[in-house]
């Protein structure tokens, strides 16, 4: 109480006033709060910092990988005991960071042979941690009205009928086709080329005008084609429909500037970093036996994007769901 | 003189004549020769340029560990840097030394910010601080507001410590001042995108990365203003000065550097406001903060959590723009020693008040409550529903009609005008511009533009530059017309700009990728949204500067036209605007360089061209090269309309300065 006197006795300009009247009355008010640091010593992490130590999760801008990252972090820290830093980054910088050290493992990763090919042949900072069990899926998708109102231009031979209702002010008089980020693996140019479609591919830039001009298309019922794939949190919004191009076959998009068929489907892998996978954390173990499928990605990304649950509610309500997924992944080997 | 005045007088039409002479050529050749040597390449192809450059990061990152550039310098820097940031996120953003919280809780930082608000600038800004704090905590961001605060001022105090005493340098030495000046145009208008990935390469992923990429871009200003206000002393007081027997260094310190304090704060102000900018950009490379929340909202397309973040950084842009430029003044008012407050009584008044910022320095050092924000009030929820709920009407409701106008201006000005620029010969335009910078401006500005020009042909990427050329102009004639319209209506009323300007302030700090998904709804991904979203950051700048000038025309001029009988448009068009074409001038400048600093977030919207480029080289290792090179075409673009608006401003003020005399 001796502070506050001091204050008190001190001469004080009428400008003054409200604010030292604010923080006496903090000050006095204050003698009975919680003191900080009073609890740390009883809850302190469950107290097995031991095997594991630090895990570097890359986590890369999309819902879906959110979705592993938040649940392979939030095992790694409940049951493991490890302490995760996740770490937000674009699919380049992350492959960069094997090579300096500062990412432990990507979650989700789409082809990207280019990147295999430095970090994992030339470099040997990185390999490969198996398949996450999902399987991606990439191809031209129109909104759901649309395939309603005309069921056969899910088949690409009709496309060039449709032509006239894509035209938009970018496209230059032909049909426009939409594709989203750059950093996505893409053949279109090259499809519209082979296919001798009378479209034009416009790149819209990024995944969020992507998702956007879709949502805005089923809403305004305008016709709309581009560039989509699953999994994806949006597809449980707007159900696009899939396009049918020629079948894929092995090879058939051996040669990138005579492409003429289908995207493959991905079987979507793990990378981790040589030194991680060398080092023998069990978080290395957690992240080669993590697997799971398209559906429980999609429901915790639902959790995620739809409910707005933060990136460890969402992985709790799910872990607490399915526990002998979960066990599974924790077994030794 | 009047043989002088008579030949001037004469030469005018007659240049004129010349532009529309060129122009008409370039017409006729374009009929005639469209679609030949445009040099365009596909989107995914590449030059040699480009995959050379590509090697060159391979290069860089193949070696990094055994180069002593590295060993001995750049990691050096990476640990310094680290090292601060460490340290002021252990002060007011993360748990350190052993505590579950930060050394300074919400109420010590409020108090505190509050208090050396009021210090350095006056009671009503010491107010402002603590409101507009107090306002991010109750959003629920107060974490993520102290993270961005704690990264941007480790940038703001390294920019400064570099920049200052550069800028002084500069100031004195015009050596260093043409050394240092093209340097500080690279790093103002090369994309962050570019040299974001070799970054981390470089200071590895972590906060030096962040701090270095946001320092890049925020410190340029305070060299530049600082070497501006050294500069300016007046030559009278100079050499007075000297005729005393002053020595140089006490010329500096005694003369120049008082003289040109508040100038310099001014500039301290510009490098605040250029780092708090780039807050979204380097949550790219894992800078925690609001950025980040921007980022990871927009994933889900959550426009109203995105704005509850983007709105704390416009806040804090504002409490620190307010804060500042009341520094700048209190400095000034300082040096005339023309307080309106006695001394003694405020100097009272400040020890108080430190008393009182101390007590709750240790309230929140100490107590749980004065530490951690209270989350009983929460702001952010209704703030964030409201906004979702406008952007989902205005999406629903106004897309039919925002998207017939989009048609409209781009198929009758935008797609004309880039065909006009993007189908002709690359050496036909290339024949224009030089022809019309040197009619318009002079035979020095001629040189700039070929050699930019011929650079933007090696970088390989003509026409996408052509085509980023286009939408820039476009853009800037919109922001011209806007700067003309308010800020003619705000320089001639102050309650007017008492109104418009903290809009101004929010469009000019809040991130534009908050508002690139409604913009996308709204005018579809296209060029128009690209150049929408450029008028939006650069029109308010442009407003700005037109309102200040417009305002500073002088009383006397206005009262003499008044009482001849003018009314208020020939007030404004034959007084009030002549007499500000060179602030005209300059906001045309700085529109321009605005609008091309929004290139590449055109190019996540459907801009296309290099604004694309420089995306695509971010987002995939084998387009790093182009995205290099995209991003060198913009620079190029930037240096050439700089140069040539500055010789174009340098005209016009020449004549107006004949007509005025």
């Amino acid at each position: 109480m001796s502070r506050s006197r001091t204050i008190l006795t001190t001469p004080r300009p009428r400008a003054l006033a409200g604010f030292t009247a604010a923080a006496l009355a903090l000050s006095l008010g204050a003698c009975g709060g919680a003191k900080v640091g009073a609890d740390t010593a009883a809850g302190a992490q469950d107290g097995s910092e031991g095997k594991c130590g630090t895990v570097n999760l890359a986590v890369n801008a999309w819902v879906g990988y959110e979705a592993n990252a938040a649940v392979v972090a939030y095992v790694a820290e409940k049951k493991l005991g490890c302490k995760v830093v996740k770490k937000n980054l674009d699919e380049q910088v992350s492959w960069q960071g094997f090579s300096t050290g500062e990412v432990d493992a990507v979650l989700e990763n789409w082809g990207h042979d280019d990147l295999a090919k430095k970090y994992i042949t030339q470099q040997k900072v990185a390999q490969d941690a198996g398949p996450t069990g999902n399987v991606g899926i990439i191809g031209w998708y129109v909104p759901p009205f649309l395939a309603k109102q005309h069921p056969d231009i899910t088949d690409w031979k009709n496309l060039n009928k449709y032509a006239d209702l894509f035209k938009t002010s970018e496209s230059g008089g032909e049909g426009q086709l939409l594709d989203g980020d750059p950093g996505f693996v893409t053949n279109d140019a090259a499809l519209v080329k082979n296919l001798n479609l009378n479209y034009k591919v416009v790149y819209a830039g990024s995944e969020a005008a992507l998702i956007t001009s879709f949502r805005q298309a089923e809403q305004t019922q305008k016709p709309m084609i581009g560039y989509f794939y699953s999994p994806q949190w949006f597809l449980a919004e707007v159900p696009l429909v899939k396009v049918d191009l020629p079948k894929y076959t092995k090879g058939c998009d051996a040669a990138p500037a005579k492409v003429a068929c289908d995207y493959p489907e991905y079987n979507l892998n793990k990378i981790v970093s040589t030194k991680f996978a060398q080092s023998g954390s069990p978080a290395y173990n957690l992240v080669k036996n993590f697997k799971w499928t398209n559906d429980d990605q999609n429901l915790v990304a639902k959790y995620i994007a739809q409910d707005k649950l933060s990136d460890d509610a969402a992985a709790k309500k799910w872990v607490d769901a399915n526990p002998d997924k979960v066990n599974a992944w924790l077994a030794a080997g | 003189m009047t043989t002088i005045a008579a030949v001037r007088t004469g030469v005018r039409p007659h240049r004129g004549a010349i532009i529309t002479g060129i122009l008409l050529l370039w017409l006729v050749g374009f009929t005639v020769l469209r679609g030949r040597d445009t040099l365009s390449l596909g989107a995914a192809d590449v030059t040699s340029l480009h995959t050379q450059l590509n090697e060159l990061n391979d290069a860089v990152g193949a070696n990094r560990n055994s180069n002593p550039l590295f060993l001995y310098f750049f990691n050096e820097i990476r640990l310094v840097i680290e090292q601060l940031t460490n340290f002021v996120s252990a002060l007011v953003s993360q748990p350190a030394f052993g505590r579950p919280v930060p050394l300074i809780g919400w109420l010590g930082v409020v108090a505190l910010l509050g208090y050396g608000s009021w210090a350095l600038g006056n009671l009503k800004v010491g107010l402002l601080a603590v409101a507009g704090f107090t306002f991010m905590g109750l959003q629920g961001l107060w974490q993520e507001s102290m993270d961005t605060f704690a990264l941007t001022l480790s940038a703001v105090l390294v920019s400064l410590l570099v920049g200052i005493p550069l800028g002084i340098w500069a100031g004195v030495s015009d050596r260093v001042n043409r050394v240092v000046t093209p340097v500080l145009d690279f790093m103002q208008t090369m994309p962050t995108f570019v040299y974001l990935a070799p970054l981390t390469l470089v200071f590895l992923i972590g906060p030096a990365s962040a701090v270095i990429a946001t320092l890049i871009y925020a410190a340029p200003p305070v060299i530049r203003i600082a070497a501006h206000g050294i500069r300016q002393t007046p030559k009278e007081t100079l050499e007075a000065a000297q005729s005393l027997g002053t020595t140089r260094f006490q010329l500096l310190r005694q003369v120049m550097l008082p003289m040109a304090k508040r100038t310099i704060v001014i500039g301290i102000n510009q490098t605040i406001m250029a780092a708090l900018s780039m807050v979204t950009i380097a949550a790219l490379i894992d800078a925690p903060g609001l950025g980040r929340v921007v980022l990871r909202s927009l994933q889900s397309l959550d426009v109203g959590a995105a704005f509850n973040a983007g709105l704390s950084i416009v806040v804090m842009a504002i409490v620190f723009d307010r804060v500042t430029t009341a520094a700048s003044v209190r400095v000034e008012r300082s040096r005339r020693s023309t307080s309106r407050f006695p001394a003694s009584v405020r100097k009272v008044a400040l020890l108080v008040g430190g008393a009182g910022a101390v007590v709750c320095l240790y309230l929140s050092y100490t107590f749980v409550w004065a530490a951690e924000f209270p989350t009983d009030l929460d702001l952010g929820a209704p703030i964030n529903r409201f906004v979702t709920g406008v952007t989902d009407w205005t999406q629903v409701h106004l897309s039919a009609v925002t998207s017939d106008f989009k048609e409209l201006v781009t198929n009758h000005v935008l797609n004309p005008f880039q065909t006009l620029l993007t189908d002709s010969p690359w050496w036909l335009l290339f024949a224009v511009l030089v022809a019309l910078a040197a009619v318009a401006g002079s035979m020095r500005t001629a040189l700039v533009t070929a050699l930019c020009l011929a650079l933007i042909v090696g970088t390989g990427l003509w026409f996408d530059a052509m085509s980023t050329l286009a939408a820039t102009l476009l853009a800037t004639v919109a922001v011209m017309v806007l700067g003309l319209v308010f800020g003619v209506w705000m320089g001639r009323s102050p309650k007017v700009d008492r109104v418009i300007r903290p809009v101004l302030d929010a469009a000019q700090t809040m991130p534009s990728f908050v508002y690139l998904v409604p913009f996308v709804a709204l005018f579809a991904a296209s060029r128009f949204t690209g150049i929408a979203a450029g008028v939006v950051y650069a029109a308010p700048v442009a407003i700005k500067i037109i309102a200040d000038g417009i305002a500073a025309v002088s009383p006397t001029t206005m009262e003499a036209a008044t009482s001849a009988g003018s009314s208020t448009w020939q007030l404004i068009t034959k007084v009030q605007l002549p007499m500000s074409l060179r602030t005209i001038a300059l906001a045309m400048n700085q529109g321009l360089i605005y609008v091309l600093s929004m290139v590449v977030v055109g190019g996540l919207v459907g801009g296309g061209a290099l604004g694309y480029d420089v995306v695509a080289g971010f987002r995939q290792n084998a387009l790093f090269g182009k995205g290099l090179a995209a991003g060198l075409a913009i620079v190029l673009l930037g240096i050439m309309l700089d140069r040539l608006t500055q010789s174009v401003a340098r005209r016009a003020q020449a004549t107006t300065d004949h007509v005025r005399h």
